[in-house]
Parts: structure tokens; C-alpha cells; sequence
């Protein structure tokens, strides 16, 4: 259900935060402003081409998280590392992840509340929108002008128009937060050059790693931003990860939307992506094709949270990998790797004759560690399908829910999730 | 830099990915060994055929994907310009961050052949085909300052944040 808004309206979420960090009484789409940068995070490649500036805008506003190709699986990598560690020493960058405290950076920018509501969030990876989970304006930058922002404190940005999901109901068990956008991305297809704002009365039910898998996965249809709206749930993830002072951005009640879309969270079904992209190439699982899967994956900053181990670890008690497959789980950090552990999932997990790596972006990108031969089958929880992505371009990625993939790596052929959990 | 751009077309299709462009496995080689994989699996042997001045053609949603910076791979080719019906936002700045023109032309490919010979203006939208003229909306001042510098990282430098030698 769709509902035209009227053109004069206040702002929404991404335009009240723009506003505020530029200075400004309101933003409307279209305009360009220059904003201040609150947290601007580095990854390991950017150091693979790297030149230490002369001076920096605030060493306290800035983090580095080694995350993508941890431990080193190059020397080119090692060397990166080493430019890292040289640059962070020099500058004084105290929020320095290194090998051991490290994680996918936006599973590492949860853990220590580095997005918060209300604030700009810059960093070089395109999944930087996870970030708006928390109310942040998060979005991926380009190597260079994370540089620019280093050095300057700020950026602009032109004020893309706004879709507004307005949540309705409950998801029901086994469904997560892969299915709900699977679900949108299914049936709207891109968003390209505009953002997408999540809020309703269906929210206060969605748990904070769902709305993470879901803003994280802005990416994929192409939008600018994706944001949450702030609640008590957000607030109290936040003060349990010790964030400093922060003030929410709410949409105004006549906000301006290009679009206001509802979904009926009761309603959604297991979802699956099948290969290339997410948009309108997403289907309920009842509607995709019976295919026999060689890998499985579970990780990525969108579902290699402790959540998605737990998911993990439940459904393979007592249960088997089928021959022939491979399950690789991938914690988003180590501190989900630590805390697996502690739990018992990581054994749960390893019994099943899944392998449970170290914390790394690793197969997600098809870098190291987990990739697809030509005329393979991977179902992925990961965060992207492209051809190519993982591997060789004649394997085909399949995408779906943790449960969705786990339940797979049991049959090894693409399986209803709820087949299992009932 | 000029504002003016005349080249030889390339077109490819829509929603061309970032891993289409630059896959996986070239990240781990030096630029110029990198630009070698551009396209590798959509226009196999591409890289040949592209000659100094070219410009690239793409549908929408052109560059959607991640942050890894594309366009040093495609100036390294020679790229002078991409036209594009839609960009990625992400992509799009990345380019112009890297110093390569990009202008958005909705409707462009009705227009352009592969193999056409076209003028654009950065400053003014206007985009001359063998077809007719076409007007876009022409690139911020902003945005042809960072072109002008050639780039975001020279223009850092000549503000005394980067070493100049460096830039």
C-alpha cells in the first residue's frame, strides 16, 4: 500500500540530522550541504594506498578497525597493517581495532556505540548505512574523501528524497530481519538517490540485530541513506555499549516522504534472493526453485551477529551438515566470536561439521577465506549476490535468512526454514 | 580542467556492479594490473579495445555496489568521461573524488551507439550526439572544483593537508 504525501511538509529523519550537523534551520531534497563529520571510521585496504597526511581534523572524531582482510592474508595486506598501526601511533587515534579487538567495522562501530543518534557517521565501506540502525545518518564513502574528511572534519551531501517503510505488527518466529528486506527489496526494487527511513508501530518489536541486517542492506537496492527511527529499544542498546551523550532525530509529524510504503511484519514469509541482485529478484522461499547447495555462509556485518551464531548453533543441535556441504560461520567481531564461545555456540556449531572462522569481511567479498568454484551453489546470509562476488562468475550466490541458510546446509537443497522449526 | 570532453562511446547496460568492474581478485593487484580485469566477465577483452579519450556509457543505477575506487582502474584506461541514465551516488562521487568526470543524462542510451562520437559539457549539461543534442543538468560548482583540482586528494594537498609530492 502506497500513499502520495503532500509537498510542503517538516523533515524527515535524514533531512532533521543534515540540518542540524550543517548548521541549518531545514534541508529539502535537492539541496547540497556541507556538514560536520561526528565519526569517521578507517578500514585496513585504505592503507593499502596510503600517504600520511600533515595534519588532521580531530583524532577523537576518527577510528581505524582492521576488518577485511585479517589476519593478513597477503603481503600487501601485512603491509597495510603496518601503515595502520604506524598511522594510528603517530596521530593518536585512541579507537584503534587492531588483530584481537578487531571485527567487521560496522559490528565494531555497534560494540562501542561509535554511531549514534542523531550524528554523521562517515567510513570507506559501502555497508556504512548499517550504522542507521541507530539513528545515525551512516553511509559509505569513497576511499578519497574519507581522506578529505580526515583532514577536514566535514563533507557534503546533496539531500536525496526519502521512502518511508512504515512497519505494521510482529514478525513471527523464525522470520528475521534478512526476510523483511528481502521482502521490500523483492517487491520495490532499487532506490536509487533517495533514502530509506524505518519507523512504525511494528518497530518496537523488531530487535536491534534485525534493524542492523536491514540497514546494513540499504546498499543493495542502491539507497543513499537508511535510517531507523530512535526508541527505547535503540536507547537502551546504546546505553548498554556505553554511548556518550547523543540527541535522537525523529521525523516531524508532516514530514515530507516521496513515498510511504507499510509492511506487515505478521505477514512475511522466509525470503530467498536468487542469484545477481536482491531487486525484484527476491522471492518466499515456497516460490524459488529446488536447488542443491555446495557452501553455505553465515557472517557479514549484516548477519554475523551474535544472534545469527545463536540462530545458528540452535538449529544444529543434534543435526548434521549434509555431505557435500560446506557451512562456514563467520563472527562479525571477536567480541561475537568471545562471547559464541562463551555461550557454547561455537561448539554447537563445530560438532554440526560447520567451520567457524576468525572475524573477517573474507568470503563476503570473495578475498580470502570461503570461495565459490565455477558452476558451484552457495545460499549466503552475507550481504551481497552480485555475480562474481565470491568467487568465480560462473558460481551462483543464492541469498536468504541465517535460519534460511543453516536449515540448507542440513538438507544441502534450498529448505523452508519453518519446515525445521515447527 | 577542460569542460568540454569529446570521445568515442562505449555503452553497457544497467545496474553494472562495482564487482563487475573491479572484481575481488584484482584487489590485490597494482592499479595498472587491476584495470586489466575491468569488466572482466560482461565485456571479456574490453580493456584492449579502449583507447585514451574513450567515454563509458551505462544505463541506471550505474555502480552500485562498494566503495572501491573503480574509477582509478578506468582512468588508468584512459576513460575521459562517464555518462550514465542514473549513478549510484556512492559510485558517482567516487569518481569525481577521483578526478573522473561523470555526468548523468537520463534517457542517454535512445540517443548514443556504441561507437558514436559525443560532446559533453560539464559546465552546461549539454551533450551533442550524432542524434541531436541532449540537456543534463550540469555539474555543481562544487563538484567541478574537485574536478578542476583533478581530483579530491590534489586538492587536499594544495590545501597543505597531504604531501604535495605525494598527491
Amino acid at each position: 500500500m502506497s500513499t502520495e504525501q503532500g509537498v510542503d511538509g517538516g523533515m524527515t529523519v535524514i533531512e532533521t540530522i543534515l540540518a542540524r550537523a550543517a548548521g541549518r534551520d531545514r534541508v529539502r531534497p535537492g539541496d547540497t550541504v556541507v556538514t560536520r563529520v561526528d565519526m569517521n571510521v578507517l578500514i585496513d585496504l585504505m592503507f593499502t594506498r596510503w600517504v600520511d597526511p600533515l595534519r588532521i581534523a580531530d583524532p577523537d572524531r576518527t577510528a581505524i578497525v582492521l576488518d577485511h582482510a585479517v589476519p593478513a592474508p597477503t603481503l600487501v595486506d601485512a603491509e597495510a597493517g603496518v601503515r595502520a598501526r604506524h598511522f594510528a601511533e603517530a596521530f593518536g587515534i585512541k579507537r584503534f581495532f587492531d588483530v584481537g579487538r578487531h571485527g567487521i567495522c560496522h559490528q565494531v562501530i555497534a560494540e562501542n556505540a561509535l554511531a549514534l543518534p542523531g550524528q554523521v557517521l562517515t567510513c570507506t565501506d559501502s555497508h556504512t548505512c548499517a550504522g542507521g540502525a541507530y539513528n545515525t545518518a551512516a553511509r559509505g564513502l569513497g576511499p578519497a574523501e574519507v581522506v578529505g574528511i580526515l583532514c577536514t572534519g566535514e563533507t557534503w551531501y546533496t539531500v536525496a528524497p526519502t521512502i518511508r517503510y512504515e512497519l505494521d505488527g510482529e514478525l513471527a518466529p523464525g522470520i528475521g530481519g534478512k526476510d523483511v528486506f528481502l521482502h521490500i527489496a523483492g517487491t520495490y526494487g532499487d532506490a536509487t538517490n533517495h533514502n530509506l527511513e524505518f519507523g512504525g508501530p511494528g518497530l518496537a518489536s523488531v530487535p536491534m540485530n534485525d534493524r542492523r541486517t536491514i540497514a546494513t542492506q540499504g546498499a543493495e537496492v542502491s539507497a543513499d541513506f537508511t535510517v531507523f527511527e530512535y526508541d527505547d529499544r535503540c536507547g537502551e542498546f546504546l546505553a548498554a555499549h556505553g554511548a556518550a551523550e547523543y540527541t535522537p532525530a525523529q521525523p516531524g509529524p508532516d514530514a515530507n516522504y516521496a513515498v510511504v510504503r507499510h509492511v506487515d511484519l505478521g505477514a512475511l514469509v522466509p525470503h530467498v534472493a536468487r542469484p545477481g541482485t536482491v531487486s525484484r529478484n527476491a522471492f518466499p522461499v515456497t516460490e524459488v526453485e529446488d536447488r542443491a547447495v555446495q557452501q553455505c555462509f553465515v557472517g557479514s556485518c549484516a548477519n554475523g551477529q551474535l544472534d545469527d551464531l545463536r540462530i545458528s548453533a540452535e538449529l544444529l543441535r543434534g543435526r548434521r551438515v549434509a555431505d557435500g556441504v560446506r557451512l562456514i560461520v563467520t563472527p562479525a567481531s571477536q567480541q561475537v566470536y568471545r562471547d559464541a564461545v562463551r555461550l557454547g555456540y561455537v561448539q554447537d556449531i563445530a560438532d554440526a561439521g560447520a567451520v567457524v572462522t576468525n572475524s573477517t569481511c573474507g568470503a563476503c567479498f570473495g578475498y580470502h577465506m570461503g570461495l565459490l568454484g565455477a558452476g558451484e551453489v552457495c545460499l549466503t546470509a552475507s550481504t551481497r549476490n552480485f555475480r562474481g562476488r565470491m568467487g568465480s562468475p560462473d558460481a551462483e550466490i543464492y541469498m536468504a535468512s541465517t535460519a534460511t541458510v543453516v536449515t540448507s546446509a542440513v538438507t544441502g537443497r534450498i529448505t523452508d526454514p519453518r519446515e525445521v522449526l515447527a | 580542467m577542460n569542460h568540454e570532453i569529446t570521445g568515442r562511446t562505449w555503452v553497457i547496460g544497467d545496474s553494472v556492479d562495482t564487482d563487475a568492474m573491479y572484481p575481488g581478485f584484482a584487489m590485490k593487484l597494482p592499479v595498472e594490473e587491476a584495470a586489466r580485469h575491468v569488466l572482466y566477465d560482461l565485456r571479456p577483452g574490453w580493456t584492449e579495445q579502449v583507447e585514451a579519450g574513450d567515454i563509458l556509457v551505462a544505463g541506471r543505477n550505474f555502480g552500485i555496489g562498494s566503495s572501491r575506487p573503480v574509477a582509478a582502474l578506468l582512468r588508468h584506461l584512459g576513460i575521459a568521461a562517464l555518462i550514465a541514465e542514473e549513478f549510484n551516488s556512492l559510485f558517482l562521487r567516487n569518481a569525481i573524488n577521483n578526478g573522473l568526470p561523470a555526468l548523468a543524462v537520463p534517457d542517454v542510451r535512445r540517443f548514443v551507439s556504441e561507437g558514436d562520437v559525443l560532446t559533453l559539457n560539464l559546465a552546461t549539461g549539454q551533450v551533442d550526439t550524432p542524434a541531436g543534442r541532449l540537456d543534463a543538468a550540469p555539474l555543481p560548482a562544487m563538484v567541478l572544483d574537485i574536478l578542476d583540482a583533478g581530483g579530491l586528494l590534489p586538492r587536499l594537498a594544495a590545501a597543505g593537508y597531504l604531501p604535495r609530492e605525494d598527491a
